[in-house]
């Protein structure tokens, strides 16, 4: 196979990866609003970790960003 | 197409003026230099400047550089414990120059320092052997009592150590890396979705009108990318801070 060919189809293959970390993202949200709607005034103390949780989960799929930007642009 | 390429280019760094020349390499004042400069310099205005009055009731922007201290030391005390806070200036200054950098790159025409993984990765291995250092002047060997948490039954004892320390030495990887490739896909983002405004409004009258849906996709993205210059700021510094903690209290 072409090699620039196999680059183009890796880049979008590293995208699939993002899924996941869309799925976790979604998950340190939905598991906030829980704990958020059952103890309304204990959620403002937690939203601190909320942002923590969030960057360090999306932060899986900015990796895999970087695969297929590296793919396309560096190799 | 013209704009496809383009994406790249903005990451180039260009000399500005040269300096000295070390073993054959020139060493000249770059523009990713010259954005670092202004991020210091932007600090000291704001918490020197702001300061100098010393008022007991503050005035506003006093009260903003009160704000920014008063939010990182919470933030270092909570992750550290009270002896953490003598790390307070090294982590405040990550967190200001991240803070700065990252804001200042947004500007159209700037160039964003944080999107180079060399200044990232510098400022993650200072953290990594900073933590490293200070364990083992502090603690000597027992900060090895990282690797090895208490409460383990022996026969898979290895295992842990093993999965401990590449935990351990995957950190300044993550931590810098994060940084990038926020920094980085938010601005190649940002560059390809404005290039659609102007590829889309060169199509006649209808381009014109067609336009501004990029275009307002644009805006909202620039706000995204403000959120995310905040929060890698605070996430940078809360894992600084969260790492630290490691090396002042090593036995779990």
């Amino acid at each position: 196979m072409d090699p620039v060919a196999a680059k183009y189809l890796g880049a979008g293959l590293a995208c699939i990866g993002m899924g996941g970390a869309a799925i976790g993202v979604a998950n340190v949200f939905g598991q906030f609003l829980v704990g958020a709607l059952r103890n309304p005034s204990a959620a403002g103390g937690e939203r601190n970790t909320l942002f923590l949780g969030f960057a360090l989960s999306e932060a899986f799929g900015i990796f895999s960003l970087l695969i297929a930007l590296l793919l396309l642009f560096v190799l | 197409m013209a704009a496809a390429a383009n994406p790249i280019e903005q990451f180039e760094i260009h000399d500005i003026f040269p300096v000295v020349k070390i073993a054959g390499q020139q060493i000249s004042l770059t523009n990713s230099a010259l954005y670092m400069i202004l991020a210091v310099v932007l600090t000291a205005a704001l918490m020197l400047g702001t300061t100098a009055g010393r008022r007991l009731v503050p005035t506003r922007m006093q009260s903003v550089a009160e704000l920014i201290y008063e939010f990182v030391a919470s933030m270092l005390r909570g992750a550290a414990g009270e002896h953490g806070l003598k790390f307070f200036p090294l982590v405040f200054s990550l967190f200001m120059f991240v803070l700065f950098t990252n804001v200042v790159g947004l500007i159209p025409y700037t160039f964003s320092v944080t999107s180079q993984i060399i200044v990232t990765a510098s400022l993650a291995l200072l953290v990594f052997f900073t933590v490293i250092i200070h364990g083992f002047w502090a603690h000597g060997l027992h900060f090895l009592k990282l690797f090895a948490p208490s409460g383990i039954p022996i026969y898979i004892l290895p295992l842990i150590v093993v999965i401990e320390l590449l935990s351990f030495l995957a950190r300044p990887i993550s931590h810098s890396v994060r940084l990038f490739a926020n920094i980085l896909a938010g601005h190649i983002t940002l560059q390809l979705v404005a290039s659609f405004v102007t590829m889309i409004g060169a199509l006649g009258v209808v381009g014109w009108f067609a336009a501004t849906l990029p275009l307002v996709f644009t805006v909202a993205l620039y706000a995204l990318e403000l959120l995310v210059a905040f929060l890698q700021a605070y996430v940078f510094a809360i894992l600084t801070c969260i790492y630290l903690n490691d090396s002042l209290h090593p036995a779990h």
